[in-house]
């Protein structure tokens, strides 16, 4: 009997096993990947005044002719339009700066925070660990919402800036790229401090010791031993934030202003309200293209660090 | 380190928690402002309370989005449990690059690429979209969130417990709800809650799976918050924060309880052999 367990490591017997594998498998087919080949195709196609509004539409029936009309039909347009419309390209490039930017911005914030949660008492952590998650919870909505009220012209901030006598005019940060960084910081902190701190807490505290006995100053220590120690959770973490931020809606659709304009705003305003299906898909298919390469190393580093563990 | 924290550490922690809190304290402290202005403090007051709950439109969206997260989750509860098993205990199998790939992907995969996959999809499939829709695309991104957190327990799980089942002859699936399950079901649960949550808190791919007549409670604060600040959404917010902040806590002491007593009999189990 141990042999057989041994030899079917899941001890599953191989209807079970195909069907545990079968059920999530088909659903994520049918409903993950193919709506990204329906994305890819209806990116080739051309705009119409139509239900649903693009052509050519692929007619299965028709047989081996409809098939080559149809891929006869595709076109490139959609993409050189992205090219031609200025307002798309640098929407491209500022999501890229911003979120760039807020990665940085969190990874500086986030960092003396893991530290400290790793070097807090070991009866407390878990509480620390629990406040840092309980924010998340809450809606993303909420959250920027909440920062609304503050950054306002008549917010609270200016409200208590005034009072205090340090600005006599109210200071306008709601609606320019100060705001979207601070809504990008507030939002996805967690995500960073939690990669951060899990390397932080692995560290082996020995190590520091014998550089301390050796003579090494605590600064040296740090940027010698803790910081590169700490380097897969600084990826994990950088990757996690980065690679949604550039695709960002909400943040700076609330907080940000003509300024801040990102590409997933573009998709949006393709898509609604000029009923540009085939270029919203084409806009969509090349932010793909834009974090593949995060996306794929943020995986690599997952599969890595899973596989370790198992 | 047992000497406690330094000046710097404790301030770093201070600030990094001040910067947390501070926003959502402030949130929740003003829906209860009797002022309609947001910097003026005019008294103590429920009337925005009050009105929420003469907001026909607004309870009705609720009530959608606690439906399609009670599906949505439980779906997605037994679909990422699936999965994990796949991913922790299957080993290789033709496709499965493409299957981890496509639980984690989701993840990372920005709303709105989602949004805009899932509708259409639904209009190839032509289906109408509504309900029915929201609750496919929901389950959808939360089983891969499930799936991570289901897989985490299950590769810190002690096999020999299912392998003494097994051995006495205890069929594979019987062992599955009578052994493994009961085991990481904290997991399990933990994974629900934030599907749900995730599902209850989503207004962007929702505003994509969804159709006319069928909006949900973050579709309706989206669209309010547009229009700028409001004590009312201050109050929407605030019931909001307070059911998933509770939800949380009494989770979180459940299973510390739980597992509490559980090591409480195994120790009781090794000693009593």
């Amino acid at each position: 009997m141990t042999d057989t367990v041994a030899s079917k490591p899941e001890g599953t017997s191989p209807w079970g096993r195909r069907l545990v594998v079968a059920v999530p498998y088909l659903w994520l087919l049918v409903l993950f990947l193919t709506p990204f080949l329906i994305v890819l195709k209806i990116s080739f196609s051309n705009k119409v005044v139509a239900q649903p509004p693009y052509e050519p539409q692929l007619d299965l029936a028709g047989g081996w002719q409809a098939i080559k009309d149809f891929f006869a039909g595709l076109t490139l347009d959609n993409y050189y339009a992205i090219f031609d419309y200025t307002e798309n390209i640098e929407a491209y490039f500022s999501s890229l700066k911003i979120a760039a930017t807020a990665t940085i911005l969190m990874l500086l914030i986030a960092y003396p925070m893991a530290y400290a949660m790793a070097r807090a008492p070991k009866t407390i952590r878990p509480t620390l660990v629990m406040a840092v998650i309980l924010p998340f919870w809450t809606s993303l909505l909420i959250r920027v919402y909440a920062w609304i009220g503050i950054l306002d012209r008549e917010g609270l901030l200016n409200a208590s800036l005034q009072w205090l006598g340090i600005i006599d005019e109210p200071l306008e940060i709601l609606h320019t790229e100060i705001a979207v960084y601070i809504g990008m910081v507030y939002s996805y902190l967690p995500f960073m401090v939690l990669p951060l701190y899990a390397s932080l807490e692995k560290l082996d505290e020995t190590l520091l010791e014998a550089a301390a006995d050796l003579g090494c100053p605590p600064w040296k220590s740090f940027w010698q031993v803790t910081v590169p120690l700490s380097l897969p959770g600084v990826i994990a973490g950088c990757f996690l934030v980065f690679i949604p931020a550039v695709g960002e809606f909400v943040i700076p659709e609330l907080l940000g202003g003509s300024g801040t304009y990102m590409i997933g705003q573009a998709l949006y305003a393709e898509f609604f309200p000029n009923l540009n299906w085939p270029g919203a898909c084409a806009i969509a298919v090349l932010l793909l293209l834009v974090l593949v390469v995060p996306i794929a190393i943020y995986q690599n580093v997952q599969t890595k660090e899973i596989e370790g563990r198992a | 380190m047992t000497k406690g924290l330094s000046k710097i550490n404790l301030t770093a922690l201070t600030f990094g928690f001040a910067f947390l809190y501070l926003p959502i304290v402030l949130l929740v402290i003003y829906s209860f402002n009797a002022s309609r202005l947001v910097t003026v403090w005019g008294g103590f007051s429920t009337k925005w309370y009050v009105e929420l709950w003469n907001n026909q439109q607004l309870i009705d969206a609720a009530l959608r989005s606690v439906q399609v997260g009670l599906v949505s989750a439980t779906v997605a509860t037994v679909l990422g449990t699936m999965a994990a098993i796949v991913l922790v205990r299957l080993g290789r199998f033709p496709g499965r690059t493409l299957f981890s790939g496509m639980i984690y992907a989701p993840l990372v995969m920005p709303d709105i690429i989602t949004g805009l996959s899932m509708l259409l999809l639904f209009v190839a499939m032509d289906l109408s979209r509504g309900m029915f829709t929201l609750m496919l695309a929901h389950i959808t991104f939360s089983m891969c969130y499930v799936a991570i957190v289901v897989q985490s327990r299950l590769l810190t799980f002690d096999r020999s417990l299912e392998e003494a089942a097994l051995d006495l002859g205890c069929p594979p699936a019987k062992t599955f709800f009578v052994v493994t399950l009961p085991i990481i079901l904290p997991a399990v649960i933990s994974g629900w809650m934030l599907a749900f949550s995730l599902s209850i808190d989503d207004a962007v791919i929702s505003q994509f799976a969804t159709g006319p007549g069928a909006s949900t409670l973050p579709i309706e604060i989206f669209s309010a918050v547009r229009r700028g600040v409001s004590p009312q959404m201050n109050a929407v917010c605030t019931i909001l924060i307070a059911i998933v902040t509770s939800g949380v806590i009494i989770a979180s002491i459940a299973t510390k309880r739980a597992e509490v007593a559980r090591m409480r009999e195994e120790r009781a189990a090794m000693a009593g052999r």
